[in-house]
């Protein structure tokens, strides 16, 4: 008899063990968040060329027309996530702290809020081609956080053949339930989403990998796989950071990503339970992706929840929404280990948001103002590294700005920047941050060579 | 013992005269006359390189912006070759905006540059394209021509300043730029925002209002996208009228020896203390 929280459960080498703090919204349903007055929508929400526009000022719009085309093969389109009219397109503050152009969309307070757009399509008769390009105009991006456009890992490089798809239910960051409860709640759709990216990239067998943190989520789950359907369900240990996809690789089918490669590389393609609920659902209706559910929680939050909200709603409207309960907050966009932090109200939810966080300042997940102490070379960093870097030579480096040695002997560029180096570093010594700073003059120089 | 001497210093004496590389000794007397700061300003590896391409006749004497002019002149003249003198170059911030004027909408804390705060959501200051005042151009200033004032705002020490452009690389906003020192019509802000949003987060915004536009010579000055653009290459036609009418200074006169000139309709800023967070 095997326990679900005990014995040897599928995991990776290193990793952390931050407090969860998922209880504020682990059993709150997904509930519609009100459509804001006016929304935010920048045109390069997803990793890639940015969409172009494709509506004027002054136009009106229907909830889940497109207003913008892809900028390219790496790129997707959008839709208007409520009726309306095209307001203006400018600059916006974005999530980074710059301004990037966005269509600005003022919501008709009268209007019904339909989606009058979209044709029953049965996917089982398109090509996997096809399924690639209907992927691309439902707008889908990686709903995890990276927000990379779907399709693309969808359209296999040539020579290469993934054999496995890993569901990504792991959702191994602190306080996020985004997932959690899609899986509870969307079940159908992901198993839909599962069966058109494994027709499309022709895989034989599908895995879905959940932390035991969420075991009623693997049973629902696990009851839920349609006859037919290669598909098993594995809980594996809950431990930070077993969602990234290179981990999560490791943990349930044992190959390695090498080095500056991606799961495509061993055969593997990772996708977001998330991801693949929006296109079991969206796919077979041809309707764009207009909404998602994000939870938005913290110590700073009066009615923390998981709450489905149109894209382009700012900041300020859904902590008005929710309640707002410290002046001074910490405001993250995603979890509080890899998450944005924000500084601007005005910044709208985009498609990668997978939470909002207001983290009070006496949370003890909240920004350590203490010192910076000299690295005491303990290795707490080394043995928490889930890529098996050595963050305190790196650490040291970065300090001297000796950012070649970095690179070329210290894989800097393997750092996927998970945070768990800062986090146990006894020293409170930013290493991430330093990562970052390193890794952003590298890519600068790389450029400018 | 004395036998091994003896025997190693032949070597060494037969090495010497045998592998000896001619070098022109003019370059070891160019190098004592420029001024060893190996900054990479004109543009070679060191004041090594350089005497070496001088005396090569590859380079001008005067393509070394931190040399004085005398020098310049004496190895010029050593050489047997024309100075090559350019106007003296020096670096300009586009920005106006310190901690009295700009408004900050967050707290950072984290690595104190302004390379670090760039990366983490602006810094938390309204203006996405103004200075973040942690001083990274002051640290990597070999010439001490850069100092905060007290409102977080760098100052260039004109008579410092030799154009080495490490400040320019350095600013994570590329908000400095090198600038012969007969530009003297400057537009101290980068702001694209549009007027009033722009002046919401920074008291001495350009508000792309084109009154400059308006009073300057025809075609020295253009509104775009919401700042005004000064066209250098018409400078000589530049004078105070443009800045005059300018409502909240971002247009400046950049006078030798009195410094910074504002308009007679610029807002008086008579604010001491940093704004408020928020």
């Amino acid at each position: 008899m095997t326990f679900p929280w005990f014995g040897s459960r599928k995991t990776f080498a290193h990793g952390i063990h931050p407090p969860e703090c998922k209880d504020l919204t682990r059993d709150k349903g997904i509930r519609r968040l009100p459509f804001a007055p006016h929304l935010i929508l920048p045109l390069s929400q997803h990793t890639g060329a940015p969409a172009k526009p494709i509506v004027r000022e002054g136009q009106e719009v229907v909830r889940g027309e497109p207003i913008a085309e892809p900028g390219g093969f790496v790129s997707v389109p959008m839709h208007a996530p409520v009726t309306g009219v095209i307001e203006k397109i400018g600059l916006a503050r974005d999530a980074r702290g710059g301004m990037s152009p966005a269509i600005f969309i003022e919501q008709y307070q009268a209007a019904n809020q339909e989606i009058l757009y979209g044709a029953e399509t049965d996917i089982d008769s398109l090509s996997p081609a096809e399924l690639v390009k209907a992927v691309q105009a439902t707008g889908v991006v990686g709903l995890g956080g990276a927000a990379f456009p779907t399709h693309v890992k969808l359209a296999l490089p040539e020579g290469k053949q993934v054999d496995t798809v890993i569901v990504n239910g792991c959702e191994c960051e602190p306080f996020l339930t985004t997932d959690h409860r899609v899986m509870l709640e969307q079940v159908d759709s992901i198993y839909k989403g599962i069966r058109i990216v494994m027709r499309a990239l022709g895989a034989k067998r599908a895995i879905v990998g959940i932390e035991t943190n969420k075991m009623d989520a693997v049973e629902r789950m696990r009851a839920a796989v349609p006859a037919g359907l290669a598909c098993t369900v594995e809980a594996i240990e809950a431990k930070y950071p077993q969602g990234a996809e290179k981990m999560l690789t490791k943990a349930l089918v044992g190959r390695e990503v090498p080095s500056g490669g991606l799961p495509i590389d061993v055969g593997v393609g990772v996708f977001n339970v998330g991801t693949l609920a929006q296109i079991g659902e969206l796919l077979p209706i041809r309707q764009g992706l207009i909404e998602r559910v994000v939870t938005v929680s913290g110590t700073g939050v009066r009615s923390p929840g998981n709450y489905l909200m149109a894209i382009g709603t700012p900041l300020r409207f859904v902590l008005e929404q929710v309640g707002f309960r410290e002046r001074e907050c910490e405001l993250i966009f995603g979890g509080p280990m890899m998450g944005t932090t924000i500084a601007s109200l005005d910044v709208p939810v985009t498609k990668g948001v997978t939470g909002i966080l207001a983290i009070a300042k006496d949370h003890p997940l909240a920004h350590r103002n203490g010192r910076v102490y000299p690295c005491i070379k303990c290795g707490a960093c080394v043995e928490a590294c889930p890529m098996h870097l050595n963050p305190s030579e790196l650490g040291l480096l970065a300090r001297k700005m000796e950012y070649e040695s970095m690179t070329e002997q210290h894989h800097l560029m393997d750092c996927f920047e998970c945070g768990c180096c800062s986090f146990v570093c006894p020293s409170n010594i930013p290493l991430v941050q330093y990562f970052r700073v390193a890794k952003a003059v590298t890519r600068e120089r790389k450029v400018s060579k | 013992m004395v036998g091994l001497g003896g025997a190693l210093s032949a070597i060494l004496a037969v090495a010497n005269k045998k592998l000896y590389v001619y070098e022109d000794p003019r370059i070891d007397q160019v190098e004592d006359m420029l001024p060893r700061a190996n900054c990479g300003a004109c543009g070679t590896a060191g004041c090594r390189s350089f005497a070496e391409l001088a005396v090569k006749g590859e380079i001008a004497p005067g393509k070394c912006t931190v040399n004085s002019a005398e020098m310049t002149g004496e190895i010029a003249r050593f050489l047997g070759v024309g100075a090559g003198v350019e106007e003296k170059r020096v670096a300009r911030l586009a920005c106006a905006g310190g901690a009295n004027v700009a408004r900050v909408r967050a707290h950072y804390r984290g690595l104190p540059t302004c390379r670090a705060a760039h990366l983490v959501a602006g810094g938390g200051k309204g203006c996405a394209w103004g200075c973040l005042g942690f001083g990274d151009c002051e640290v990597v200033c070999d010439f001490g021509a850069i100092t905060m004032n007290e409102y977080g705002l760098p100052m260039v020490d004109e008579s410092k300043c030799t154009a080495c452009g490490d400040c320019v690389a350095v600013c994570p906003r590329a908000l400095f730029s090198l600038h012969p020192v007969s530009h003297r019509l400057w537009v101290a802000c980068k702001s694209l925002a549009k007027g009033e949003e722009a002046e919401r987060e920074c008291e001495v915004a350009c508000t792309g209002c084109g009154l400059c536009a308006a009073d300057a010579a025809p075609g020295l000055i253009a509104i775009k996208d919401n700042l005004a653009v000064i066209d250098y290459t018409k400078n000589e036609k530049a004078s105070e009228d443009a800045i005059q009418r300018c409502p909240t200074g971002a247009i400046v006169w950049l006078e030798d020896g009195e410094g910074t000139v504002k308009g007679a309709a610029a807002r008086k800023i008579t604010r001491k203390s940093a704004l408020p967070i928020g």
